[in-house]
């Protein structure tokens, strides 16, 4: 392995770090203030998909079809909230896991009776379709360097919003006293409408960022909605912070470990049982990880003080 | 955790009436209606009746600790995947070699090595998860059923995602596998047998132990219990149950594939739960048949018969509380 | 002289900023009834919680018997005779009355792996646990869900419970929460008829506490002002003015 190679990786985990956070953020967003377990979280980041890839074609630019897209993504996520998600606040968690997974099968059928069965690729601007050196003799795709830091502006963007802003400051109440932010007189069906909204535009930007890359596909959102709830798991559930730190690592561990472990394996056994192995250990990798984190700490690597 | 339907052994003795003999009913339906339908010559029913026993099996495992452990576990349908994989593998090397050590059509022992690798998998994962409550649990079990399903998909020598094509049946003296009313007979005979387990297990000591955790673990806890070697046993259990539920399958479809684990299909396995309602060590069956009847019913009308499904699924968690089986209780109280 | 049963030394627990343990030392007599008393948010049922095992003190130990307790766990704690009833109910709803003591009864039986005979047939525990019944005289309501029963009647149970785990002391945190005269004198002569179990009693209501204390000590913002007879507390000049003040 070298180390153009291994410059190359990392920046392709951190771009699958950012993308995850995302996700991971509105889903921790979600739960830490509404206690609310979403498992259609990832229909949401298919739907800014579809949206982009229509829209993208609509207008002829991706970037008019991305800024359009995120206000669709937002109208979706409050329909869905009215209709369905704020009936469930006061239910327990088995019950917002079985109505959620009921959206899921509505959101990818309706996809699919919308868009057809067969995927749909996003062309890119020239600008940002072509490579870009950043040191000597390695090169870059421009677009996936772009999502990378488009997810830091983000993941800086939330920390303002959560850190210095009013509704920042509901959400960290709400997050640690809910009766009190009812006390204060706020509405709180509405600040929880608010931050699904707010959820539900983070997880389809996701979904727009991926779609020129992977094409926009049914069931996009069912895989890796799982990694995202890997990255709150290991964060610490309702944390900003550990979903971010969180998000990297597991970006990280999942690219580096599909590309190198094999090589890493095959220093201390046979090729051929490494080339066996390697691929089996590194599709389980975060997993374990996931699992180590636990054994030490039940509660993630940075739980939220008050719960 | 706030119980999706209030287990009520207690009210359960008063509704013997209604609902055990809707339950001696559907056994005893389930025993004669298929074959009947398939002496006539159509094997169509025959084979969504065995689905309908052996996922049963499956979901009357699930209940032991989703139901009765109050144990949300979006994971179960791995143990379906491992138990089917438990015969696949063994058949696969035992026609085209290497393994000798598991290389065998001896139905016996992938039915031992299914139980065996199930309970195992269920005693690593559930020691882990259940340091964990609610929600973190949810999706704990969520992570680990994904990840034994992306294990196989990467395991090309079983291919992958493909899927693996089970060429011959277990072997098991005495049973014609390949006749499709013994391999019914068997499956239904492993039905009542798990039916009849599950309910002693439920009301034996240990069974109060996690019903009682299910209830509040720290009211047990101040009682004295270990809660926690309690409630990993019955994970161990529902998984070692689900594990034998997955060979049976694994025998049934001839053909493997890791979708049957991905968490579609447990999701599955908890809305039968679900819908025959968790206070009946019997409601899952119920909850099952209702499953693969509405899976008819709905696909015979639409290819897209998950979006009326997703809908139903919805207003069922809204409206409908406590499943068919509480419903059952309900008309039961009210009649006496 | 009767013997110290129960101990505490310099035990704290901080949340955040707030102290609610700080530096409390608390010996609990064997036999006698030992209140606790003080407003609301002085520390009470962080206090017991701690006791019970439920929460781990910053600092301090926890005597009990003797030996030091301050590491067990509550269900470790449980089986050296130490039981409490809960502030808020719980009591197991979807269980009978008598399912539920059965319950308490089972846990000081040996282990629970038995996975075969049916609990609810078993003598062993049925008889016990319909003894402690009668002992909070709740014996006419064995077969009744505890879903069914009035809030006194549950706290009641609840002591039925604590009971049937055959203790040596009894955390009692506020059995008289939410009760009307009669429930709360029922409980007071429940809790009088208990003789020879040592008791700490939370409460709040003061004509129970004056009833059924041989001693009280008095909590404030998580710490111990007094500890005496009675007639001592209350003639406590510093009590008087940081509680009992407030209620004359």
């Amino acid at each position: 392995m070298d180390a153009s190679l291994v410059l190359i990786q990392f920046l392709n985990g951190m771009q699958l770090g950012v993308l995850l956070f995302l996700l991971a953020s509105g889903l921790t967003l979600t739960f830490g203030i509404m206690d609310f377990v979403n498992l259609a979280h990832g229909s949401l980041y298919m739907i800014g998909a579809f949206f982009c890839a229509s829209l993208t074609f609509w207008t002829g630019s991706f970037v008019w079809g991305l800024l359009l897209a995120i206000p669709c993504t937002a109208l979706v996520g409050l329909a869905v909230e009215l209709s369905v998600i704020r009936h469930l606040y006061a239910r327990d968690h088995l019950d917002h896991v079985l109505a959620t997974f009921g959206l899921i099968l509505c959101f990818d059928t309706l996809t699919q009776l919308i868009w057809g069965p067969e995927g749909i690729s996003v062309p890119l601007p020239d600008v940002l379709d072509g490579q870009v050196t950043l040191l000597p003799g390695i090169v870059f795709p421009t677009f996936r360097l772009v999502i990378i830091l488009g997810g830091l502006l983000v993941a800086g963007g939330l920390y303002w919003l959560v850190n210095h802003t009013k509704l920042g400051m509901l959400i960290r109440a709400g997050a640690s006293n809910r009766t009190m932010v009812g006390a204060l007189g706020i509405d709180i069906q509405t600040l929880f409408t608010a931050v699904f909204a707010l959820g539900a535009v983070l997880a389809g930007l996701a979904g727009m960022l991926i779609a020129p890359i992977t094409e926009a596909s049914i069931g996009m959102g069912n895989e890796i909605i799982i990694t995202a709830f890997v990255v709150i798991i290991v964060g610490g559930i309702g944390s900003m912070k550990g979903a971010f730190i969180a998000a990297l690592l597991i970006g990280l561990i999942d690219t580096m470990g599909r590309s190198f472990l094999d090589d890493l394996f095959k220093l201390v056994m046979s090729t051929e049982a490494a080339e066996t192995s390697a691929p089996a250990v590194s599709a389980m990798l975060i997993y374990i990880l996931m699992a180590v984190v636990l054994a030490i700490r039940p509660q993630g690597l940075f739980p939220p003080k008050v719960r | 955790m706030a119980d999706v339907s209030t287990t009520d052994p207690a009210g359960g003795a008063r509704k013997l009436s209604v609902a055990s003999w809707f339950m001696v009913a559907c056994l005893v339906a389930l025993a004669v209606i298929p074959v009947a339908i398939y002496a006539g010559g159509n094997a169509f029913w025959l084979d969504i009746a065995t689905r309908l026993v052996v996922l049963s099996i499956a979901a009357v495992s699930l209940n032991l600790i989703l139901g009765f452990g109050g144990m949300v576990s979006f994971g179960h349908a791995a143990y379906l995947g491992i138990g089917a994989y438990c015969v696949g593998i063994p058949t696969y090397h035992a026609l085209f070699g290497e393994f000798e050590l598991i290389a065998t059509n001896s139905g016996i022992f992938h039915v031992i090595l299914a139980v065996i690798v199930s309970a195992v998998f269920a005693l690593i994962t559930g020691a882990i998860c259940l340091r964990t409550k609610g929600v973190y649990f949810i999706m704990i079990t969520m992570a680990f059923g994904q990840m034994i399903f992306y294990l196989f998909v990467s395991l090309e020598t079983y291919g992958a995602d493909d899927g693996l094509v089970i060429t011959s049946r277990s072997e098991i003296p005495g049973i014609d596998m390949d006749n499709p009313l013994a391999f019914y007979f068997l499956c239904y005979g492993s039905l009542l047998a798990v039916i009849y387990l599950v309910h002693r297990i439920v009301n034996s000591r240990f069974g109060m132990v996690i019903q009682g955790a299910k209830g509040n673990e720290d009211r047990m806890r101040s009682l004295g219990y270990s809660t926690y070697v309690y409630r990993l046993a019955a994970y161990v259990i529902a998984g070692a149950i689900c594990g034998y539920a997955g060979a049976l399958l694994g025998n049934f479809t001839s053909f493997i594939s890791p979708d049957m684990m991905d968490w579609a299909a447990s999701g599955e396995l908890m809305f039968m739960v679900i819908l025959g309602g968790t206070s009946m060590v019997f409601g899952p069956v119920i909850g099952a048949a209702l499953f693969l009847l509405l899976e008819q019913l709905l696909s015979a009308f639409t290819v897209h018969w998950h979006l009326p499904f997703g809908i139903m699924l919805i207003l069922t968690v809204l409206f409908v509380k406590g499943g068919i089986s509480g419903l059952l209780a309900r008309m039961g109280r009210s009649n006496g | 002289m009767a013997s110290t049963l129960l101990e505490t030394q310099e035990l704290q627990k901080r949340f955040g900023g707030v102290t609610a343990t700080d530096h409390v030392s608390l010996q609990v007599e064997e036999g006698e009834c030992h209140a606790v008393i003080g407003p609301n948010g002085a520390g009470k049922t962080t206090l017991i919680a701690q006791l019970s095992g439920m929460l781990a003190p910053d600092a301090g130990t926890i005597l009990f018997n003797g030996k030091n307790i301050t590491q067990l766990t509550a269900q470790r704690r449980s089986h050296m005779g130490l039981a409490r009833s809960f502030q808020i109910t719980s009591v197991f709803m979807g269980l009978t009355v008598l399912d539920n003591v059965a319950l308490a009864v089972q846990a000081h039986t040996g282990h629970s792996f038995h996975f075969w005979r049916p609990a609810r047939q078993d003598q062993a525990l049925r008889a016990p646990a319909m003894e402690m019944l009668e002992k909070v005289r709740l014996q006419d309501r064995a077969n009744d869900l505890a879903s069914e029963m009035s809030h006194g009647e549950r706290r009641q149970l609840e002591i039925a419970m604590a009971l049937a785990t055959g203790p040596h002391l009894m955390l009692l945190d506020e059995p008289m929460a939410g009760m009307g005269p009669e429930e709360t004198a029922r409980m007071v002569e429940t809790l009088k008829s208990l003789d020879g179990i040592t008791m700490l009693l939370v409460e709040h209501d003061m004509d129970a506490v004056f009833a059924l204390a041989d001693r009280i000590s008095v909590m404030v913002y998580g710490r111990l002002i007094a500890t005496g007879s009675p007639a001592e507390v209350r003639a406590n000049e510093e009590v008087r003015q940081a509680y009992l003040g407030e209620a004359a």
